[in-house]
C-alpha cells in the first residue's frame, strides 16, 4: 500500500512535468539567455524590465507565427520574416499584406535587435517592445487593431494557457504581448558566422575573403561598423529617387528637409540570404549593390558625408573579393536554429 | 531501503519542476505606512466649449475665429498629478496616468490615491504623457497603445485628440481632426498646468475633497494662436502646427470649486 502511494505520487509528478505537445521544441533556461558576444558593445535594450523566461520566449514565438495578429487571420509576422532569409522576406522587394496589398518598403532582417537604436527603415519606432504595433496596424500589412488582437487572443484556449504560463494568469494585454515578443525577437542573436570564427581564431579566411575583408574595412566599415556591421545611423546612400514610390525616408517622420531620403544603415550580417537589398528592394544581387557605390550614387544635398566623393572605386576583382568576404557573414546556425522556427 | 531509493528519485524530479529563479523578481519589502496616513483626492472634469457643457455629436459651437463646429471625439491625457501645501510640501502620485475621454463619463472622475493627510492649496499636472513613458517600450493601463492614443509608425503618444466637423473646414469632407503629440524638441506638446485652489482641500484618510475643474475646448483654437478651420483642420504628426494647438490648450483648465 505504501509503495502504491509512492508510485502514484510519482505518476502525478511526472504528469505535472509533462509539456504541452503544441510547444515544441522544449525551451529551457539555457535557450533564453541574454548574450553579449565578446567584443560587442553594450546593447541598447536589455531584459532588466522584461525578465527572460522560457515561457515568455515560447509565448513570443507563438505570437510571432500567429496569423490572428492580422485582420483576416491570414498573415503572421513570420509570413514576411522568414528564418532562411535571416527573417527578411526572401526574394520579395515588397511584402504582401492582407488581401494581397503591397507595402512600399522591403522587409528587413531580424537579428541582433537589441543593438538597434531605432526600428523601421525610417527609424520611426524608438523601442523594440512597441515595434510590432507598426506592422500589426499598418493597413497594407496586417491591418488589424490592437484591441481586436487582444480580443482574439483572449478567447483562444491556446493563448489563455500560454499567457498563464508566461505571466501567471491568462489576462491578455498589449504590454504582455509586446514584452513576450521582445523576448523572442530580442534573443535572435546571430554571432556564429565564419567571420566570427575567424575573429576568435578558430577558422581562417581564404585569400579572396581576406582581401575582401581588408577592402571592406577600408571602404565600407565606417557605416557598416563591425562587429554588428552597422552603426544604425540614418543616411542617404545616394540611391536615385523612385518617382513612383516618392518615399521621403526619415523626413516622413521628422518633416525636416535635411532628412530627405535618409534610411537606416542595415547590418550586413547574413546579407547573402537577405536579398533583395535596399529599403525598396531594388537590387537583387550583391554585385548590383556594389555597382551602386561604384557608379550609381546620385549627388544631393542630403547625401551621406561618407559618400561625398560620389564613388567608391572598386575593380572587378575587388568586388569579387568583397562579396566573398560578405558571404562569411552567413550564420548557418542562426538560419536553422529550431528555437526560432515555426512549430505548428 | 527501496523506499529511500524511490524517495531519492523524487527529489530530482521535484527540482526539475522548479520554476526558473529569474521568472519572478524578488518581492519588494513591504512599505510600512501607518494605516491612518493616506487618503484620496477626487477630481471632476467638466469639458465645456465657451462655458457651455460639451455634448458630442450634433451640438454646434463657435470658435474665436467665428467658425462653427461640432465635436465627435475629445480625449486627452491628464498625468503626473502633484498636490502642494501652503507650507511647500509636495505629494506626487505614483503611476499617475489618466485618459480623459468625453465619451466615457467614468473617465471624467479621477481618483488620486495614496494622498497624505494635509491641507492642499494647489495642484499641478501634465496635459500629455511625460517623455520617459514615450521612450520606455510597452506600457499598460491608461497608456495601453490599444486605446488609440499612440502613434505606431512614429513612436509617441497622442497627448490630446479632438475630432469633429465644421462647415468652414478646409477639408473636402469638412472634417476636423486634431491629433496633438510630440514629447521632445522644440515642438513638444507636453504642457504642465498649475492651478491654485480658492480654498484649501483637506485630505484625511476618512475625508476625500473634490476638485472640480473646467476644461474649455474653445481654448484650443483661441490664444495665443488664433485658429481658422479653413487653414488648419487636420494635424496628425509633430510640427509647429501641433505645437501651436498645444500652446493654446495649455490654457484650457480653470478651477470651478474645491469642496470639502
Amino acid at each position: 500500500m505504501k509503495y502504491f502511494f509512492l508510485i502514484s505520487s510519482l505518476v502525478f509528478l511526472f504528469t505535472a512535468c509533462s509539456v504541452d505537445p503544441e510547444i515544441n521544441p522544449i525551451i529551457s533556461n539555457d535557450d533564453v539567455k541574454e548574450i553579449i558576444p565578446e567584443g560587442w558593445p553594450t546593447p541598447s535594450y536589455n531584459f532588466s524590465n522584461n525578465p527572460l523566461t522560457p515561457d515568455g520566449f515560447t509565448l513570443g514565438r507563438a505570437l510571432f507565427y500567429e496569423p490572428m495578429l492580422s485582420s483576416d487571420n491570414s498573415i503572421s509576422c513570420g509570413s514576411c520574416h522568414q528564418q532562411f532569409a535571416a527573417f527578411a522576406n526572401g526574394g520579395h522587394d515588397f511584402s504582401h499584406g492582407v488581401g494581397g496589398l503591397l507595402g512600399n518598403r522591403n522587409g528587413p532582417a531580424i537579428q541582433n535587435l537589441n543593438w538597434n537604436t531605432s526600428f523601421m527603415h525610417d527609424g520611426g519606432v524608438n523601442h523594440i517592445e512597441v515595434q510590432p504595433a507598426g506592422p500589426i496596424t499598418n493597413p497594407v500589412e496586417m491591418n488589424e487593431t490592437l484591441s481586436n488582437v487582444v480580443a482574439k487572443l483572449s478567447s483562444s484556449g491556446k493563448y489563455k494557457q500560454l499567457f498563464s504560463k508566461a505571466f501567471g494568469d491568462e489576462t491578455v494585454t498589449t504590454q504582455r504581448m509586446f514584452k513576450a515578443m521582445a523576448q523572442f525577437m530580442g534573443t535572435m542573436y546571430s554571432y556564429n558566422s565564419k567571420y566570427d570564427k575567424v575573429k576568435k581564431g578558430t577558422e581562417t579566411f581564404s585569400v579572396s575573403e581576406q582581401n575582401g575583408y581588408n577592402l571592406f574595412v577600408q571602404k565600407c566599415a565606417t557605416c557598416h561598423k563591425e562587429p554588428l556591421f552597422s552603426d544604425y545611423e540614418l543616411r542617404n546612400n545616394g540611391l536615385s529617387v523612385n518617382v513612383n514610390l516618392k518615399d521621403s525616408g526619415r523626413a516622413h517622420i521628422t518633416h525636416n528637409l535635411s532628412d530627405l531620403y535618409k534610411f537606416k544603415t542595415p547590418s550586413l550580417r547574413n546579407i547573402e540570404k537577405t536579398g533583395p537589398y535596399m529599403h525598396d528592394g531594388r537590387f537583387y544581387t550583391l554585385e548590383q549593390c556594389l555597382d551602386h557605390y561604384v557608379s550609381g550614387i546620385v549627388i544631393s544635398s542630403t547625401l551621406a558625408p561618407e559618400l561625398q566623393s560620389g564613388s567608391i572605386s572598386l575593380t572587378v576583382q575587388e568586388k569579387t573579393d568583397i562579396i566573398a568576404f560578405l558571404k562569411t557573414l552567413t550564420d548557418t546556425k542562426f538560419l536553422t536554429d529550431s528555437r526560432f522556427s515555426e512549430t505548428n | 531501503m527501496r523506499i529511500i531509493f524511490i524517495l531519492s528519485l523524487c527529489i530530482p524530479i521535484l527540482f526539475s519542476c522548479k520554476k526558473s529563479d529569474i521568472t519572478k523578481p524578488e518581492p519588494l519589502p513591504e512599505l510600512i505606512i501607518p494605516a491612518d496616513t493616506n487618503g484620496f483626492f477626487e477630481i471632476h472634469i467638466n469639458n465645456v466649449v465657451n462655458n457651455n457643457p460639451l455634448a458630442l455629436g450634433t451640438n454646434t459651437y463657435t470658435n474665436l475665429n467665428t467658425d462653427t463646429f461640432s465635436v465627435d471625439i475629445l480625449q486627452y491625457y491628464f498625468t503626473n498629478v502633484e498636490l502642494h501645501t501652503l507650507s511647500g510640501d509636495t505629494f506626487k502620485e505614483v503611476e499617475s496616468y489618466y485618459l480623459v475621454d468625453q465619451a466615457n463619463p467614468n473617465s471624467l472622475h479621477l481618483m488620486v490615491k495614496g494622498v497624505p493627510r494635509a491641507d492642499y492649496s494647489s495642484i499641478s499636472f501634465m496635459i500629455g504623457v511625460d517623455s520617459k513613458r514615450n521612450i520606455s517600450g510597452a506600457q499598460t493601463g491608461a497608456l495601453d497603445p490599444m486605446l488609440g492614443m499612440f502613434w505606431t509608425w512614429s513612436t509617441g503618444y497622442i497627448m490630446a485628440k479632438m475630432e469633429g466637423y465644421s462647415p468652414q473646414s478646409g477639408a473636402a469632407n469638412k472634417k476636423l481632426a486634431f491629433h496633438i503629440g510630440g514629447f521632445s524638441g522644440v515642438n513638444s506638446a507636453i504642457k504642465k498646468v498649475n492651478l491654485t485652489f480658492p480654498n484649501s482641500a483637506n485630505v484625511t484618510p476618512s475625508h476625500t475633497p473634490i476638485l472640480t475643474l473646467k476644461a474649455d475646448l474653445a481654448s484650443w483654437f483661441a490664444s495665443p494662436n488664433l485658429v481658422s478651420f479653413n487653414t488648419m483642420f487636420s494635424i496628425s504628426s509633430v510640427s509647429s502646427s501641433s505645437k501651436a494647438i498645444a500652446d493654446n490648450y495649455a490654457n484650457m483648465f480653470s478651477v470651478i470649486s474645491v469642496t470639502n
